[in-house]
């Protein structure tokens, strides 16, 4: 049942993120954003094989819920037709595939060194650990991220709010002055 | 019943998670929603001094079975200008989030030997949040399918109020969850049956909430993508027929949802302080009976919603924005950190 659950909804994530950046039927960014909102809930469900129920929740509300309708707010807004004509270029589809190859090396190579007999103790203990723990539990992910994160979470915060405070400046314009016009 | 108990444990929770999805959405929440349209009409004839439909069956009471009749003999009109496929894909997105987030919901302790919930989840605020903020999708979707101005600007209008919405609600329960400890609903019910309902420990918590549950829902006083005086019928503008009902029906499914989640976490979910009902139900009888101490307290939820619709003017909309963004956000994370302060004062060792 979980082996076969895992397999569709990693076949789902798979097609649906080819559907979204390479779509035969449709040149709209609209069925795009869409697709995009399917690999994403198809990737909770990855995370809820997994029993982190949490970041399932997290991807869904965040990105489904709120990132994806933003921009589908923008694309609405955009001029769609114009974007519909446009034809593949060759820069970016050269760009993409090398930033593939080099996606697919650097994940090759991780996952290598990660199943070697010496970590194998090491992740047995993390394991143990997750299932004490109770892994389906967010206490044990809020302790971790609250003391031994600490630093790291804040300057994520930290980031998050310059870039905040940067789109405010860059998108409030200067009022024009009384009189001049 | 001998079948049922030579099943293995996990055919047995599948059985009894099927038989529960069932007779929670056909049984209960369908009807519900039927109703609360009969509802909605009789009370606003009732508010404005009218009669009100009351000519099928005794009080009116067939109404829906002839609204539903009527809804499926029309003709199912697609104007020829609209995207084929998000046409008809925004009603059914429209009503189905309202209908999941209903999984999560304890609406009693047992009802024979099952839990009186769908599924137990553990992030079950969480969940619910998540399926909520995609019925957006609906709106969104219904506005770029229909191809013309008024839906178009209607589902943009809506998707920025949700939006801004969600966050003023989901801030508005981080106290509750700081006072119980906990993300699961069972266990938020639980807090408040051996103590005193959270309404009455978070009284800011539970307005924020229930205003920000009138914007999710699109209901009047914050009505801004249907708004009838500007925008004709806002998003459903170009909808007739079978597809204008999953819309009307998918508006009340989530009044139903909004309203059971105001239950459990403020009102105590099926709780009463007496006669040991905020006890686990022994017997078959106490369960029906805590599940019907739910369903009331839904339907009170129901009520207000109705009574609130045919009372206030509707908002303009950069009021409706600035509530939002200006004083319910402030509101609530001032209303965290009083709470956090009162934790850590109270905190024993």
């Amino acid at each position: 049942m979980q082996d076969a659950l895992f397999y569709i909804f990693s076949a789902l994530t798979l097609l649906c993120g080819i559907l979204v950046v390479f779509n035969p039927f449709s040149r709209n960014p609209v069925t795009s954003a869409m697709f995009l909102v399917l690999t994403i809930i198809s990737m909770s469900g990855l995370f809820v094989l997994l029993n982190a129920f949490f970041l399932a929740a997290v991807q869904i509300l965040v990105y489904a819920g709120s990132v994806i309708v933003l921009f589908l707010f923008v694309i609405m807004l955009l001029d769609v037709k114009e974007e519909e004509k446009r034809q593949f270029q060759k820069f970016g589809t050269f760009m993409g595939l090398i930033s593939v190859i080099g996606l697919a090396a650097i994940i090759i190579s991780t996952t290598n060194q990660t199943f070697t007999i010496a970590n194998q103790s090491e992740a047995a203990t993390i394991k143990q650990t997750f299932n004490q723990s109770g892994s389906a539990e967010t206490k044990p992910l809020g302790k971790l991220l609250f003391t031994e994160y600490v630093l790291p979470f804040e300057i994520i915060s930290l980031l998050l709010l310059v870039a905040m405070l940067g789109c405010i400046l860059l998108s409030k314009r200067e009022e024009p002055k009384e009189g001049v016009k | 019943m001998e079948w049922i108990n030579n099943l293995s444990a996990e055919q047995q929770f599948a059985l009894f998670s099927l038989l529960k999805i069932l007779v929670t959405v056909f049984a209960v929440v369908l009807p519900m929603v039927a109703y609360s349209v009969v509802a909605e009409r009789r009370i606003s004839a009732w508010i404005q001094d009218r009669v009100g439909p009351n000519r099928v069956g005794p009080w009116g009471l067939l109404q829906p079975a002839a609204d539903g009749l009527k809804f499926i003999l029309k003709e199912d009109f697609t104007p020829n200008y609209v995207r084929k496929v998000y046409f008809w894909l925004a009603p059914a997105i429209s009503m189905v989030p309202a209908l999941m987030t209903l999984a999560v919901i304890p609406f009693g302790t047992k009802i024979g030997n099952q839990n009186a919930v769908i599924s137990d989840l553990n992030v079950g605020i969480l969940y619910t949040f998540g399926i909520v903020s995609l019925s957006v999708y609906g709106i969104v979707l219904a506005g770029y399918a229909s191809n013309s101005k008024y839906p178009f600007l209607g589902s943009i209008r809506s998707s920025a109020q949700m939006i801004s919405y969600e966050i003023a609600m989901g801030m508005s329960v981080v106290p509750v969850f700081m006072l119980v400890g906990e993300l699961n609903l069972t266990k938020v019910v639980e807090y408040q049956a051996s103590g005193a309902w959270i309404i009455f420990k978070q009284p800011v918590a539970f307005v924020i909430f229930l205003i920000a549950a009138f914007a999710e829902t699109n209901r009047l006083p914050f009505d801004m993508p249907e708004s009838e005086s500007e925008l004709v019928g806002g998003y459903h503008t170009e909808y007739s027929s079978m597809k204008f009902a999953l819309f009307f029906l998918g508006e009340y499914a989530a009044m139903i949802a909004v309203s059971a989640m105001m239950v459990v976490l403020f009102l105590g979910g099926w709780t009463l302080p007496f006669a040991g009902l905020n006890e686990t139900a022994e017997s078959l009888v106490m369960g029906l009976l805590q599940v019907g101490i739910f369903i009331g307290k839904l339907l009170l939820f129901m009520g207000l919603f109705i009574w609130v619709r045919w009372m206030l003017p509707r908002f303009r909309y950069d009021q409706l924005m600035d509530i939002g963004w200006k004083r319910f956000v402030p509101l609530a994370l001032a209303n965290i950190i009083m709470t956090a302060i009162y934790l850590y004062l109270t905190y024993k060792k």
